[in-house]
């Protein structure tokens, strides 16, 4: 929780600037946009945490969302599969892909960015050949399956506003994890293990398994999140899909307060994070900058937040040595 | 072995070339040291000594101009002789002053060579180019002075531990220093390294080099120093001038009572094998298969030089690294890998602790909890409630110093740090306990309550195998003594045939294995 003070802080500072600033900010229908693209987007972070928590990383989300976003559709349409079909095999196509991550970074001690660099240009390519590089889309059907992530639902009192369905999944993965991490031995074992692998290791905590695990939920989740995305946006382009969704993730989760380092976790923080990037997306088209910029304003943000932390870190390290030589 | 006391010299006739007077420091308001007056002279080996806490770290970084002392002050010698009240603002005053501290933690540029690293920083030069013919010629040149045969081409990262001690000694030497203070110069390093050092020191102080140093080792302590500061609390409790100090006196000054010497347990000749080790090949280069047994309640030390094999046979038998070769555990063979170990029960405490035990940025309860909450969870639910109460028994039981659950690991003492490993497997009781240099960098008081600890584990049936390259320890601690030669265990002496030139005799390959080993004269 302390870990996700400064990341609340932030979105409140940039929540409270673009209601003052960004013209029909505080509107039912922005906010039900901004809490839909919150929650997909927290899913992948959510993801993306999981290898970094290990000390990890994974570059591969966004083609396996890809990936997995455009097969849906090509199995259900194309290929006319039954629903109850496809959504298992989309779901363990992604499994299988972070097993293969996971296996690779455990047994043949290759590094997670190499690995998973790689991953991305493996998933983005085999999806464009695979639909010969063409838009994949629902065609009007299969809408009760997309309302998984279309659904909205009614909070009794609340006018303007509707909660979207995605929030549902969202959330009971951040309070799985969020368990996971703080009350499981195996949560606990990954979170030392994140700390140092070699004691880890030493102490009898199977990490290369624990590891591998982390992998294929990273995957999992970016496969779930992948499905989500194209039931929202009904039609996607193979090679655009999902662009840069890893930095998204990546971005989210290390703002979250997750240490690249490996060993912290604060699903709360991750959440938040998601939350800031998209309020900030949104913000810089409100107050009339240059959607152009978006990369650029999230990325100053971005490092002034990692820095801000940084500073933190140290100011606090400082008055531990301190008192660490007072013990001696 | 040093068999002759290094010369005793008269030492008060010397010039004192630093000198302080009621120094003070206080961390956020906790004394960490009060009223210390100290004199060091020109030519003299001075010894500080004290329990963890005591305060010898702050003293040694306000000598060294690290820290600022908040009280008192501090006066230098300058070229005349004459001494000088002077405030180190920082190491390069210090520096500038003639004083070098070689750290504890060696800080040696693993990439640099050994010339490079004894310059970096003030690396001569030619018409801005880096003079590195003079500078490997310096360099060889400070090796020499300390006694180290190596090329200064040589990469700091292939140096062994003892290696970079002497290059550091070489730095602090290099930048003319006239005070060389030395923070537990030889907490890692084997019996016959530190023999070296000490004789590198006897060599600096003719040389009229002032040489102060931290030690937990009294017997190195009572070798070479010419005068012994003891510190308590961050007090200067007593100075012993060589001739008035003997071991007990010392101790009782350091911890203000005398340290009970444990009485030697007899294991029953009846207790049944526990722990059982058939053609072990371990990732030792020499790859010679070792088998041991050890039966419960008893404690064996494996004696030995390093690069002998005695870590390479620890973690053989707890499952880390490649092996091949049978361990059993009451009978049963066990299977391979460290996790499946642990959970029959049998646990390592490791060498390095920084890098293999312990995870200093987490709590001492998290790291003490580790194996345990495996234990005790259910549908692999950590009882929180459970946990709390384990660990707050665990620090009363270990005497954690301080008492707090929630202390960040990295903010203890080597002692403390220590105790929080070997308390994450006492949590659970394991069948086997092995320990790597259970007490390296562990103070007297906190080593004898780790001592007892593992005792008492082996009082309650346990098999207990510990290595150690302190003869004093092997002799105190175990029943039986098997000690490694080059990858070989080389012979085996119960408790009460064993002696130090024993141990050596087999360790340096000076013996054959047989059942009884010459009797040494001690």
């Amino acid at each position: 929780m302390k870990k996700a003070l400064g990341i609340i802080a932030i979105f409140l500072a940039i929540f409270v600037f673009a209601s003052l600033y960004g013209e029909n900010f505080l509107t039912g229908i922005n906010l039900m946009q901004l809490t839909q693209r919150t929650a997909l987007y927290a899913i992948l972070a959510l993801g993306a945490a999981l290898v970094i928590v290990t000390g990890g990383i994974d570059l591969s989300i966004g083609s396996v969302v890809c990936l997995a976003g455009i097969t849906t559709p090509w199995l259900l349409i194309e290929h006319e599969w039954s629903p109850w079909a496809v959504v298992p095999t989309v779901l363990a196509m992604s499994a299988g892909i972070g097993l293969f991550h996971g296996l690779l970074i455990t047994r043949l001690k290759l590094q997670p960015f190499l690995v998973t660099l790689c991953g991305l240009l493996l998933y983005r390519g085999i999806a464009r050949w695979m639909t010969g590089d063409q838009t994949q889309g629902f065609m009007g059907e299969h809408g009760d399956l997309r309302k998984l992530a279309t659904g909205r639902f009614e909070i009794p009192g609340v006018e303007n506003f509707l909660l979207p369905a995605t929030v549902i999944p969202a959330a009971i993965l951040a309070i799985v994890i969020g368990v996971f991490y703080s009350r499981t031995v195996w949560g606990r074992w990954l979170l030392a293990t994140g700390r140092n692998e070699s004691a880890a290791r030493y102490s009898g905590i199977p990490t290369a398994g624990l590891v591998t695990i982390s992998y294929v939920g990273c995957s999992l989740l970016a496969g779930f999140g992948g499905m989500l995305f194209i039931f929202d946006i009904s039609s996607a382009q193979p090679s655009d899909f999902g662009n840069f969704y890893e930095l998204y993730a990546i971005a989210a989760a290390v703002l979250g307060g997750c240490s690249l380092r490996g060993g912290e976790i604060s699903v709360i923080g991750v959440i938040f994070g998601a939350a800031t990037l998209q309020v900030l997306r949104t913000t810089i088209i409100l107050v009339g900058l240059s959607s152009q910029l978006e990369f650029a304003v999230i990325g100053a943000v971005l490092l002034l937040g990692v820095a801000a932390d940084e500073g933190v870190r140290r100011f606090l390290s400082r008055r531990l040595e301190r008192s660490a030589a007072a013990v001696r | 072995m040093m068999s002759r006391p290094m010369q005793p010299e008269r030492s008060d006739q010397r010039p004192v070339v630093l000198s302080v007077r009621g120094v003070g420091r206080r961390y956020a308001g906790v004394v960490a040291l009060a009223g210390v007056d100290l004199e060091i002279r020109g030519g003299e080996v001075l010894a500080i000594v004290g329990e963890n806490g005591a305060g010898k770290s702050t003293l040694l970084k306000i000598l060294s101009g690290v820290v600022q002392p908040s009280e008192g002050s501090v006066a230098v010698a300058d070229a005349s002789g004459a001494l000088r009240e002077l405030a180190l603002d920082g190491v390069r005053e210090a520096t500038d002053a003639g004083i070098a501290l070689v750290h504890q933690e060696l800080n040696l540029a693993e990439n640099l060579d050994v010339a490079g690293a004894i310059y970096l920083g003030r690396e001569p030069s030619r018409f801005g180019f880096l003079d590195r013919a003079r500078m490997r010629a310096e360099s060889a040149r400070w090796l020499a002075r300390v006694g180290l045969d190596l090329d200064p081409g040589t990469l700091c990262g292939t140096l062994r531990i003892a290696q970079r001690q002497l290059v550091e000694i070489a730095k602090a030497l290099s930048t003319e220093s006239r005070i060389l203070i030395l923070d537990e110069p030889t907490s890692s390093l084997t019996t016959r390294e530190t023999e070296r050092l000490l004789e590198i020191m006897d060599e600096l102080r003719r040389a009229g080099v002032a040489v102060v140093f931290v030690s937990h080792h009294l017997d190195e302590v009572m070798k070479i120093a010419d005068r012994v500061v003891v510190l308590r609390d961050g007090r200067k409790t007593g100075e012993l001038a060589r001739g008035e100090y003997d071991r007990a006196a010392i101790e009782r000054l350091m911890v203000g009572r005398d340290i009970a010497r444990a009485e030697r347990r007899a294991v029953a000749a009846d207790a049944a094998t526990r722990l059982e080790v058939h053609g072990l090949v371990t990732t030792h280069r020499r790859r010679v298969p070792a088998s041991l047994a050890v039966r419960a309640g008893e404690i064996v030390g494996l004696a030995g030089l390093v690069g002998a094999g005695r870590t390479e046979l620890l973690e053989a038998i707890a499952g880390l690294g490649a092996s091949s070769g049978i361990v059993r555990l009451d009978g049963r063979a066990l299977p391979a890998g460290a996790s499946a170990r642990v959970r029959a029960g049998v646990a390592l405490v490791p060498e390095d602790r920084a890098r293999n035990g312990l995870f200093l940025e987490d709590s001492v309860a998290t790291n003490m909890s580790l194996a345990w909450i495996d234990r005790s969870s259910r549908a692999r639910l950590v009882d929180a409630r459970g946990e709390r109460g384990m660990v707050e028994r665990m620090v009363g039981r270990m005497q954690l110093r301080p008492a707090q659950p929630s202390r960040r690991v990295q903010t203890l003492s080597g002692g403390n740090q220590q105790k929080s490993v070997i308390g994450r497997w006492l949590a659970i009781h394991p069948a086997v306990l092995l320990l790597d240099e259970p007490t390296r960098g562990v103070d007297v008081g906190a080593r004898a309550e780790i001592h007892a600890e593992v005792r008492r584990l082996a009082e309650q049936g346990s098999a207990v195998v510990f290595a150690s390259s302190e003869l004093e320890e092997v002799l105190m601690l175990a029943d039986r003594i098997l000690v490694m030669y080059e990858g070989v265990i080389a012979g085996e002496l119960s408790a009460h045939e064993a002696t130090e030139i024993a141990i050596m005799q087999l360790a340096t390959g000076g013996g054959t294995p047989r059942a009884h080993p010459p009797t040494a004269q001690p």
